[in-house]
């Protein structure tokens, strides 16, 4: 892979972003109501203190160059609804647990989508294949706030062996990554027992046998480069999709991440802090593709990125 | 001289849903050191089942082997343990295919997969196995066989990744290759080199060679002795010469009257009329009955005798002396 790929690539997310910038920042502002249209108590003195403090009595235009000059220096200004506190403050405080939430549910649902599907690939049309494929089945069809409540119910509120809400102890990670790998792990039991199949139906896998390797070294040696690419290139959608997907768990479970304040924000009119976890959210989702695309072009020789 | 691989009444069924695929019904022949023997046929004949089959190559169930022996070496194939088989595959017997494009790993250098018969069957490490396998590369004709070592399969042509199969096929100096069809995929010119190749590694190593092929032109050039099969049957064996000059089978002739020669130019090549039987539907008389033009009442119902022509030469038919 070349270098000039690696620049292209960056040099494409320059317009994108600088295009989600301005989407956001115009469709926020035109949607009906604004960050203080819900006080009603407060006087129109006060209210006009207020816009002026976040320079909200400006023109649009003027506002939108103001936000850019402080994006670039990398301030993603005042919350308008948390009083004292910035969108840059925020975001350190919920990202590292949307993060955590994330990458443990991403781990659980590739290991174990990868061992069921394995599974069910070497041992196709058995019980070993019927089980894994049939909660395969389950787990895309039921959405997250089918299953989280569902978990909840049974290991927490019947069971009571876990905690059903909070972000203290390694108890309180266990329901909501599974809640949110759940879909995943299925999605990646599927991609996984295809891949393999595939793989193992190939002619280079008779040839390997023909030399007289043992079962064990065909599957490691030559079926599970090629056999998971398909969950490897999977991986960067499925990280966007766990990233905002952690939405509705963070809901369920009452956990500080920063889906929270997305749909707080969105709800109160706060457009700062819109902005930045929208804006935070194509970085991460940007930077998980072009990640995968590196892995997979590490691992599939025939792909050259020129 | 004692066969090498003997192979007595040997029978290999597929049992699938849509019933049982008869692609293996009794086959006798012996292969012997040195020496290269040709199986021809059309293409569904049974011919690479009928080796892959003894070799645990094929997925079981649904093959299901049926009867009579496979001896190598004086032992029987047929009997061994799956780990025992596995350990001639590739060491004592190597294999190549058909479709040079697909049956290297196209993930893995050339070298890492190269190795890997010597690593597995001489317990060599790593970098002897190395040594050797670039070696091997540079005997099959690639230049610059390092620099080969590490590129992928998909840096090479069709005929360039044959070499390397064959150069892999024999790292470990097998007594036995058997190449199926291992030039119908590639270009005419390609296709006499890579014959040539066979043959000359053979001449050096006095290994045996089963040469699978549905192309009567290259049995001429490459093979010593010839079984021509139909529907999993032994039609007719014997040397090239009793095949192609003195053959008496109607199967054998009219698959020698559709193969182009270079001595005679024709306009259109005569085909076998009829269709190539349907494996599941083989009943105990001649396959070949229907399109045959000698057929007899009793080649509907029994299949014939081997009757006995010269020293090798043998044929299974019922007709008196053909025309
Ligand atoms: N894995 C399999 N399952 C079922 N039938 C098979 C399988 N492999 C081969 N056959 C059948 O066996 C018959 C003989 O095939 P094959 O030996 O490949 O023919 P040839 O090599 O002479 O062209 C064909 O009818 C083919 O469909
Ligand atoms: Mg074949």
């Amino acid at each position: 892979m070349s270098i000039h790929y690696v620049l292209r690539r960056l040099a494409i997310m320059v317009p994108i972003f600088f295009l989600v910038v301005t989407l956001v920042f115009f469709m926020i502002r035109f949607a009906p109501g604004g960050p203080f249209s819900s006080e009603k108590s407060v006087s129109p003195a006060i209210l006009k203190n207020l816009e002026a403090k976040y320079h909200m009595d400006e023109p649009l235009l003027s506002q939108y160059v103001r936000y850019w000059k402080d994006l670039l220096r990398g301030d993603l200004g005042p919350s308008f609804k948390h009083a004292n506190r910035t969108v840059n403050e925020i975001i350190q405080e919920a990202l590292p647990v949307s993060l955590e939430l994330g990458l443990l549910a991403l781990t659980w649902a590739v290991v174990i989508g990868i061992a069921a599907g394995g599974m069910a690939a070497l041992k196709p049309n058995t019980v070993y294949d019927y089980v894994p494929m049939a909660f395969s089945i389950l787990g895309i069809c039921l959405p997250t706030f089918v299953v989280g409540p569902v978990l909840v119910l049974v290991f927490g509120l019947w069971l009571q062996w876990l905690p059903v809400a909070g972000w203290e102890t390694w108890q309180d990670r266990v329901l909501p990554s599974l809640t949110l790998g759940f879909a995943y792990a299925a999605y990646i039991s599927r991609l996984t027992r295809g891949g393999l199949i595939e793989i193992r139906g190939q002619e280079f896998i008779r040839t390997a046998r023909a030399k007289g390797l043992t079962e064990q070294e065909i599957l490691i040696k030559h079926s599970l480069r090629g056999g998971l690419l398909p969950v490897v290139s999977y991986l960067g959608p499925a990280l966007a999709g766990i990233i905002t997907g952690a939405l509705v768990t963070e809901t369920i479970f009452n956990i500080p991440g920063l889906g929270r304040f997305f749909i707080e924000s969105a709800v109160n009119r706060d457009y700062t802090v819109v902005m930045g976890t929208s804006l935070l959210y194509f970085t991460l989702i940007f930077i998980c593709n072009f990640l995968v695309d590196l892995v997979y072009a590490v691992l599939d020789p025939r792909v050259k990125y020129v | 001289m004692k066969p090498l691989l003997s192979i007595q009444d040997y029978k290999a069924h597929f049992y699938t849903r849509r019933g049982i695929v008869k692609a293996v019904n009794g086959i006798t022949y012996d292969v012997y050191p040195g020496k290269t023997l040709a199986i021809v046929g059309e293409s569904g004949s049974g011919k690479s089942v009928s080796q892959l089959s003894y070799l645990g190559l094929l997925p079981a169930p649904p093959l299901k082997i049926m009867g009579g022996t496979v001896q190598f070496e004086g032992r029987d194939l047929l009997k061994m343990k799956e780990d025992d088989l596995r350990k001639i595959r590739g060491d004592k017997i190597s294999m190549i295919f058909q479709e040079p494009m697909t049956s290297l790993n196209p993930y893995l250098k050339i070298g890492s997969q190269l190795i890997e018969p010597l690593v597995i069957h001489r317990k060599q490490n790593k970098k002897e196995a190395w040594k050797a396998a670039t070696q091997s590369l540079e005997r099959v004709g690639i230049s610059r066989p390092s620099h080969a070592m590490e590129s992928y399969p998909h840096e090479f042509s069709g005929g360039m990744r044959q070499r390397v199969m064959i150069a892999m096929a024999l790292t470990t100096e097998p007594k036995l290759l058997i190449a199926d069809e291992p030039t119908t995929a590639l270009d005419v010119t390609v296709q006499a080199q890579i014959l040539d190749l066979l043959k000359s590694i053979q001449k050096e190593t006095q290994m045996a060679m089963i040469l699978i092929t549905h192309d009567l032109g290259v049995v001429a050039g490459a093979a010593d002795e010839v079984v021509v099969m139909y529907a999993g049957r032994v039609f007719e064996t014997g040397s090239v010469d009793d095949i192609f000059y003195r053959s008496e089978h109607p199967y054998t002739r009219a698959l020698l009257r559709s193969t182009p020669r270079l001595d005679k130019l024709e306009k259109e090549l005569p085909v076998i009329p009829g269709s190539p039987p349907d494996l599941i539907a083989v009943t105990e008389g001649c396959p070949f009955y229907e399109r045959c033009s000698y057929q007899k009442e009793i080649c509907k119902t029994e299949f014939p005798k081997e009757s006995t022509l010269g020293p090798k030469h043998k044929r299974f038919c019922h007709a008196e002396k053909l025309s």
